[in-house]
């Protein structure tokens, strides 16, 4: 009796949990058709549904066999469309397939913005089976499915190096091989500004997304137990957005004296994507140092960006990419033993070893990632096609790729 | 002195300015305008509805000049404008009877170059 009791507040709050990442593909949406031009937005609102649509169908036939099926230490290889599923967690299959399908989503339409205003629809659809049927599930694999990295003692709780930094490894080869958009690139190689369109619409999306992120990390612990490390799990989420939003302000105000929305906006998912990883191994205190270097970590990551001539509209790299590096490490550095971790971190005094397996699991992760999505990216590239034409993004791809737009009676200025 | 003003395709706006830019005019107001030549529209679907929508998207461009860079901004124009299809555009040229600039107050072919 008690056990079935248990057992259905953990399904509840797993399913509460999915419910809440699923939302968070609003955020994403918001943040990116806010973040770039209005003659784009259609474009990646579309992305943004059929990446999640494309998830949610590749994950449930093949991801979740390869993600936690067993059979090697590289890929799982049983339990294809849930048949004979493998199921590491305490709660029902169709539970914890749900939540991980919202991961996927999650991870999938992180590459949208990044690449955003110039790829074509129909590569993006190719990018979106292969990642969510492939490469996603493996890299999982080998952290939460009892994969390679997993027996070495790799800790990443809810995701900064699964979900992030695979997003964030793609969108940097991604927004490389596409190159910059037109304009966005002076003669001599400095940026212009090529502003988002709606800033309100990217501020009610980091609102979602950090709403989102509650069931991203507290449910990441898949059950209730007594509470304590739900609302540990869940506060440290908290303070860690927080501080990354005020230190990203503070930096951008220092250097170009205004506190940028656009940029604060984003160091608070900054901080919250660095804490994704280490949020049930750390207490409060750390929580609040590590979202703090997050937020001022979006900062340089955006800066160098930018110098590298690599032209991300959103700033996915610098908040994915970047933070999911550091939230990865951040592990390594306040982890505490006590919460589960196989060595420990450096502040506790245990050495650089859990530091050194956190460093290959990034090393890895993004190596796999650039590798194989780049090759895709190339071949696409060479064979369909990756990049609209140059008429095509000049008129945006609203009115050239789905016939419609997105402000039908707006004067929208197309002399940008 | 005479007017310029040219209609063209939006997405021609960076090539024309590009080619004004080579031939040293530099001047130049740029609008968002709607209307419709020879081509008589074109369709956009809406919840799988087709329909017609007539008046195009198309930019204006206005440029004072003095004679002597008539031909120059006309052949410049032209080579950014041209892709050889319907829908290119047009340039009017019109007689500028006077010309002020605010600041001085100078009038005529001083003011305009």
């Amino acid at each position: 009796m008690i056990e079935t009791l248990i057992k259905g507040m953990d399904t509840v709050w797993v399913l509460i949990a999915a419910f809440f990442v699923f939302f968070m593909q609003a955020g994403f949406g918001m943040v990116e058709a806010g973040f770039i031009r209005a003659k784009n937005t259609i474009n990646i609102l579309m992305k943004n549904f059929i990446d999640f649509a494309f998830a949610s169908v590749m994950f449930f036939l093949v991801g979740y066999a390869f993600m936690f099926g067993t059979g090697s230490d590289f890929i799982g290889l049983n339990g294809f469309a849930m048949f004979n599923a493998n199921n590491p967690s305490g709660v029902p299959d169709f539970a914890f397939l749900l939540f991980q399908i919202a991961f996927a989503g999650a991870a999938a339409t992180i590459v949208a913005g990044a690449m955003a205003e110039r790829t074509k629809f129909k590569a993006y659809l190719i990018y979106t089976i292969i990642v969510s049927a492939l490469v996603y599930p493996i890299i999982g694999h080998w952290i939460w499915g009892e994969g390679w990295l997993m027996d070495l003692g790799f800790s990443d709780f809810a995701g900064s190096t699964v979900v992030h930094l695979t997003g964030g490894a793609i969108a940097l080869i991604g927004a490389k091989i596409l190159g910059p958009r037109l304009g966005k690139l002076n003669p001599d190689k400095s940026s212009n500004v090529l502003a988002g369109h709606n800033i309100p619409i990217a501020a009610l999306g980091i609102f979602i997304l950090w709403f989102g992120w509650f069931g991203f990390n507290a449910g990441s612990t898949l059950g209730v137990g007594d509470g304590s490390l739900i609302a540990m799990v869940a506060l440290n989420t908290n303070i860690a957005a927080a501080a990354g939003g005020i230190t990203a302000m503070a930096v951008v105000w220092f250097i170009f004296g205004k506190p940028d929305a656009s940029m604060t906006m984003n160091g608070f998912l900054g901080g919250l994507v660095a804490i994704t990883a280490p949020c049930a191994f750390v207490d409060p205190l750390s929580a609040l140092a590590i979202g703090a270097i997050g937020g001022m970590l979006v900062v340089a990551g955006v800066f160098l960006l930018e110098r590298w001539g690599i032209d991300d509209p959103v700033g996915a790299v610098a908040v994915h990419g970047f933070n999911g590096v550091w939230g990865t490490m951040a592990v390594g550095i306040f982890g505490l033993k006590s919460m589960g971790l196989k060595f420990g971190g450096l502040i506790e005094g245990n050495g650089f070893t859990q530091l050194g397996v956190q460093a290959l699991g990034v090393v890895t992760v993004a190596g796999f990632a650039i590798l194989v999505m780049g090759t895709v990216f190339k071949l696409i590239d060479k064979t369909r096609g990756l990049r609209v034409s140059r008429d095509e993004e000049l008129k945006g791809l609203d009115i050239e790729e789905h016939g419609m737009e997105s402000y039908p009676g707006f004067e929208i200025f197309l002399t940008e | 002195m005479k007017l310029i003003v040219a209609l063209i395709q939006p997405h021609k706006l960076p090539d024309v300015k590009h080619e004004l830019f080579k031939a040293e005019v530099f001047k130049m107001t740029v609008s968002n305008a709607l209307g419709a030549g020879q081509q008589k529209g074109y369709t956009e679907t809406y919840r799988g509805i087709v329909h017609e929508i007539n008046l195009l998207k198309k930019v204006r461009i206005e440029i004072a000049v003095n004679e002597g860079f008539v031909k120059p901004t006309i052949d410049a124009i032209i080579k950014g404008a041209r892709t050889g299809k319907i829908g290119d555009g047009k340039i009017f040229i019109l007689d500028l009877p006077e010309c002020i600039r605010i600041r001085t107050g100078d009038t005529g072919s001083d003011a305009i170059g």
